[in-house]
């Protein structure tokens, strides 16, 4: 494990739905390699025997009620900062060409 | 610089009539407009602090009647933005407030401005906001700390008598200790994140910068307790957060010996030193411990953060608030375009190391491996907290940087945080308090507690800033 190619940057911004410009390939593949490279000191702790933290404060299914509560907003609110919207909805590009 | 009384002192005098909030509320307006040059403030809520304040003076009461405060941009207030000081968030106003906000107004407070910050949190300089960068109070040249580096240069500045922060991998505690400051980063799960902006939920916690001890304990005990929209929050016990005894004698503090090994800058280092001699002179029982696996902390949380960050930042594409590019032709296209655009150079970082360690085929060399070191740091602090009552070291190796010094090497910048991450891991409540002046620039002692030990913290915490 080190060094990230070309391929492996351009892959992992196709998954995180981000397009980016030559210059920033070339970049992020010689930054994040070395964020990746120090990380990896962590190769060497003795971890045999522990589990993994996930979160810290040991709550377990935490429930409410499972019921309707009116917050008083209307669609009007939660539209209001929408690029794009019709009849009482978001409006997104065709998804099937 | 601050002319604030203490944020008690306020309340009780507007409820008696003898200040008024509309006054407050027109005081820190003016002061944000004198100190622009600061650039520490994103926008103002001028209008609804107004309206709020004329309501607040025809019945004054609340613990914090008619007290103004400011919110690190990436609290959800209504009467303007929230921005989280990114492009993607540039337009977006939110219909609903965070419960932080809501408790505080609940007891009279006011929120004036909305404090800059690195984009979406993600930062230790302010230099990563994708609008201008905070300069730090004592030496414009110089950065605030962050990523609450505007909150923290605001209360410096008096704009405000408190602001608030969060804290994910030092965010509140490293400004703080950069702009002269109290910063106290609570117990994991003690203040509720529902409305705020998330980055890595696992760390992430709020809390309040100030200008001296109470203040912060006043406002966290305002702030904290179970919420029902999110299910992280812990029950607190019934006390007042504000009722301290700062009494040192006897408490065993322990000295972190990991930091003070090489890194630490010995103008910084001799700040600190007699910051514990100062506890020692107050009767306090001071040791060194080690802590063997804190060098790890970093880079656990250089795997966790980007993971969590890259499924929190997944929501912001362009499609039901915030920017949006125009030219896209199909779906697809108008994610990685508004992405693309909206997202500065870190929040693309993060979102592809994510992406990289939670990958199928990296998850357990790297996301699975990192979760138990954090254990491993965990079990650490757990056994130093048998011998000890708290633990004391520095917030950061250096003071305050130039602008611009980190920019070019992210992990540079990163390394910035490394005496302040162990407690995001381990969840730990820790609180920089101001400990003197190095070369003109103020150096935060740092206090860690064990978990939910919140009130032993401060009472620590104000006694030492008396001693100071």
């Amino acid at each position: 494990m080190s060094k990230l190619s070309r391929d492996d940057v351009l892959k992992l911004a196709k998954l995180s739905r981000l397009r980016l410009s030559d210059e920033e390939v070339e970049r992020f593949r010689t930054e994040l390699s070395s964020i990746l490279e120090y990380v990896e000191v962590l190769d060497k702790a003795d971890t045999a025997g522990l589990e993994p933290t996930y979160q810290v404060t040991g709550l377990k299914n935490v429930m409410r009620t499972d019921s309707t509560r009116d917050y008083g907003y209307k669609t009007e609110d939660l539209l209001k900062g929408a690029p794009d919207k019709q009849a009482g909805q978001f409006k997104v590009k065709r998804v099937l060409g | 610089m601050s002319q604030w009384p203490a944020v008690a002192d306020i309340a009780r005098d507007v409820q008696a009539g003898k200040l008024k909030a509309a006054d407050l509320v027109e005081q820190a307006l003016k002061a944000i407009d004198d100190n622009k040059e600061f650039d520490a403030i994103i926008s103002t809520l001028a209008d609804r602090a107004r309206q709020r304040a004329v309501e607040i003076d025809k019945n004054p009461k609340g613990r914090l009647a008619g007290v103004p405060f400011i919110a690190k941009d990436n609290f959800l207030t209504l009467g303007g933005k929230t921005t989280a000081a990114s492009n993607i968030l540039k337009p977006y106003e939110a219909f609903y407030q965070a419960t932080a906000i809501e408790r505080l107004e609940a007891e009279g407070a006011i929120c004036v401005a909305k404090a800059n910050l690195d984009a979406f949190a993600h930062g230790s300089s302010t230099e990563n906001s994708d609008f201008f960068v905070t300069k730090n109070p004592h030496d414009k040249e110089r950065v605030p700390g962050g990523s609450s580096g505007g909150s923290a240069a605001s209360v410096v500045l008096g704009l405000a008598p408190f602001a608030l922060g969060t804290d994910t991998g030092g965010s509140i505690r490293l400004p703080a200790s950069f702009c002269g400051a109290v910063g106290l980063k609570p117990t994991y799960g003690l203040v509720s994140r529902s409305g705020v902006i998330a980055m890595a939920s696992s760390t992430d916690v709020i809390g309040p910068l100030a200008t001296n001890v109470e203040d912060a304990a006043l406002v966290l005990d305002v702030m904290s307790g179970r919420d029902e929209l999110d299910g992280t929050t812990i029950e607190r016990d019934g006390k007042s957060y504000g009722d301290l005894d700062g009494n040192l004698q006897g408490k065993k503090v322990g000295v972190i010996k990991e930091y003070f090994d090489e890194g630490l800058n010995s103008e910084v280092k001799k700040v600190v030193d007699a910051a514990i001699e100062k506890f020692k002179a107050a009767g306090a029982e001071v040791l060194e411990v080690s802590l063997p696996s804190l060098p790890l902390a970093l880079a656990v949380y250089y795997i966790v953060c980007p993971a969590e960050v890259s499924s929190n930042l997944a929501r912001y594409d362009g499609q039901r608030y915030g920017f949006s590019a125009k030219e896209a032709n199909d779906l697809e296209e108008s994610y990685e375009l508004s992405r693309e655009q909206g997202f500065g150079a870190e929040a693309k970082r993060r979102i592809m190391i994510g992406t990289y360690v939670l990958s199928s085929g990296y998850y357990d060399a790297y996301y699975k491996k990192a979760q138990m070191v954090r254990t491993k740091i965990i079990n650490e602090f757990a056994a130093a907290f048998e011998k000890f009552d708290l633990l004391v070291g520095p917030t950061s190796p250096t003071t305050a940087f130039k602008i611009g010094e980190k920019t070019g090497d992210p992990l540079q910048m990163y390394l910035t945080d490394i005496m302040t991450v162990a407690a995001n891991i381990s969840g730990n409540p820790a609180i920089s308090v101001p400990a003197g002046m190095a070369d003109n620039l103020p150096v935060g002692l740092q206090i860690i507690a064990p978990m939910s030990a919140d009130r032993r913290l401060l009472a620590a915490a104000r006694a030492f800033e008396e001693l100071a």
